[in-house]
């Protein structure tokens, strides 16, 4: 047979696995069908590991009849071991990990499948046997090394990118973008040494070719997320989510397991599908993103004081009290809340919903708008409301609701600036220029909920809806203001 | 099976990845990342393989990438569980 010499039903069962995870996405097309997906991505889970356990690991065909030997035992004790340990962690952390949090642990968890990528790919390294790469006692299959070289590469830059972004999101390390000088120049070259190295790997298997793909892999997922600002991370995030994809695929290769290729092309997709949708959310190229440097001084445009028209500090606004905007929004035909990041760091997500539910019981129309770049993460504030109890059928996409601004008498935004900034529609010299933004100004009143006045969004660039006449800008901790909001409306 | 076939079933999975992931929902993208992080970790495959090896070096890499990919997938299936379990409809 094939040199694995697995059984048929083997390379059945990987396919079932594959399958179910292919399920497992495909139940997430809708909430109601997505818990389903998600028990059979367990299943699939579950029969790639018992599968593999019973035909590979740790007891070698031939052992189980008429028995394991002592070695064995010993063998598959310590793998449960490890399993167990891996899941006393994984299931603490997914119990208390709270749901703003969960851009971090996202990127924390790829970090993860980046290392043991590397740490499979440095094992089949070094006993070839076991994973049936061998042409010959001793040499590794070319096909093979170029496999296992791109897998570690790719699973160390995983790995050490997923890192920094964890420290960017978790506030571990400054989101300012790091500009090393000469970064391209530096990071092409050592894009192309990578490449290089893995193709002369299949030359000469020498232990120094394969540490140094390996270490170049670790240092370039660092440079490349360095330069790259806060304000950028869901599409650092979602292109990590399809590197971790495309490291299970390069390992799948080399196992030649068909539960690992489909699982790395699904993954690989997705994350790649997520960051084209992140980007075309902020009308930037994926390649912009890449290079870094948005959200500087000289990189994100005119900061407040380095306004070119220098009007800002002048123009004149409005304040409301949480008292008016208590009366203004239970007079409301259709009032529409855009929250951003700012409702999360705030953690106004429950009183807002409180807030709603008043409104409703007065007879008003609530409803929720998010943008695709909302929060830190792709469907990051979608979590959050749902966290909130806040019903998902309440919740519109950008495309979904813009239209109906023209129909609202009041549009409350709370935590969020860049994505009601008209500037994106009207000022070609705007970093944010061309990105999609909701349509507030046609709404009969908007409300702004802001710290203060002098803070900006994270493109650095003024807003115009401060400054409307139907604009009133509530000027408070987002949570606070709520609640006041909320104390008005008991009354 | 030879790189071919294995090539294909990848090309062809892609494709399949590709029209699956266009169909999600977007509000639950952040689901969408938790279980792609989550199925991502079969990986653990090759884990177990070097965990049952017999050189010594390859065995404890192996059961140190144990551990990391069950943290994953532990991890990463029961969070998406408990945001999935969020998304409820009005009427209930």
């Amino acid at each position: 047979m094939e040199r694995h010499g697995l059984p048929d039903w083997a390379l059945i069962a990987y396919l079932v696995s594959g399958v179910l995870f292919i399920l497992a996405l495909r139940g997430l097309s809708s909430p109601t069908s997505s818990r389903r997906g998600n028990r059979l991505g367990m299943a699939g889970m579950g029969i790639a590991v018992l599968t593999t356990l019973l035909t590979q690991a740790p007891i070698p065909p031939g052992h189980w009849w008429p028995r394991p030997t002592p070695d064995d035992l010993v063998t598959l004790a310590k793998i449960v071991g490890a399993i167990g340990l891996g899941a006393v962690v994984g299931l603490t952390i997914a119990r208390r990990i709270q749901m703003t949090a969960m851009p971090q642990l996202v990127a924390a968890f790829h970090s993860l499948v980046g290392l043991a990528a590397v740490l499979v790919g440095i094992a089949a390294y070094l006993d070839p046997g076991a994973f049936g790469i061998l042409d010959a006692p001793g040499v590794i299959d070319p096909l093979s090394r170029v496999e296992l070289g791109l897998g570690v590469a790719i699973g160390a830059i995983t790995f050490s990118g997923s890192v920094i972004a964890f420290a960017k999101l978790n506030g571990n390390m400054s989101g300012a973008p790091i500009l090393l000088p000469a970064r391209h120049v530096i990071n092409l070259g050592t894009v192309a040494v990578i490449l290089g190295l893995t193709a002369y790997f299949t030359q000469d298997q020498a232990p120094w070719v394969f540490v140094t793909i390996t270490a170049l892999s670790f240092l370039i997922g660092f440079l490349l997320i360095v330069p790259i600002g806060g304000a950028d991370m869901p599409v650092v995030v979602s292109m990590l989510n399809s590197y971790s994809g495309w490291a299970a695929a390069a390992m799948g290769f080399t196992l030649h397991n068909t539960a690992m290729i489909i699982t790395g092309a699904l993954v690989g997709s997705s994350g790649a599908i997520l960051s084209y949708i992140m980007c075309k959310a902020m009308n930037r190229s994926f390649v912009s993103v890449i290079a870094g440097g948005f959200g500087t001084e000289n990189g994100g445009g005119a900061g407040p004081d380095q306004d070119g028209r220098g009007e800002r500090i002048e123009r004149p606004w409005k304040r409301g009290s949480a008292e008016d905007a208590a009366f203004l929004l239970s007079q409301a035909e259709q009032v529409i809340i855009i929250p951003g990041y700012g409702m999360a760091v705030a953690q106004a997500q429950h009183v807002l919903r409180e807030m709603g539910d008043l409104l409703k019981a007065e007879g008003v129309r609530v409803k929720y708008a998010i943008h695709p770049v909302a929060g830190r993460m792709p469907g990051h504030m979608n979590v959050l409301l749902a966290e909130a109890n806040v019903p998902y059928d309440e919740v519109f996409e950008l495309e979904d609701i813009q239209g109906e601004f023209a129909q609202t008498d009041v549009a409350f935004i709370i935590g969020a600036n860049d994505v009601v900034n008209p500037a994106a529609k009207t000022d070609k010299s705007s970093p944010i220029y061309g990105m999609p933004v909701f349509d507030v100004e046609k709404a009969k009143t908007v409300m702004f909920i802001k710290r203060s006045m002098s803070g900006v969004g994270y493109a650095g660039v003024d807003n115009e809806v401060f400054y409307m006449d139907q604009t009133m800008m509530l000027l408070a901790d987002a949570k606070k203001m709520v609640e006041d909001i909320v104390k008005s409306l008991q009354h | 099976m030879d790189f071919i076939a294995i090539l294909s079933i990848f090309v062809l999975a892609c494709f399949v990845g590709y029209y699956v992931v266009w169909s999600v929902t977007p509000a639950l993208h952040t689901p969408l990342m938790a279980v792609t992080n989550a199925i991502s970790s079969v990986i653990v495959v090759g884990a177990l393989i070097a965990g049952a090896s017999s050189a010594g070096w390859s065995s404890w890499l192996g059961l140190a990438a144990i551990v990391l990919a069950s943290i994953n997938i532990f991890g990463g299936f029961a969070v998406t569980a408990r945001m999935l379990a969020m998304f409820k409809r009005k009427d209930r």
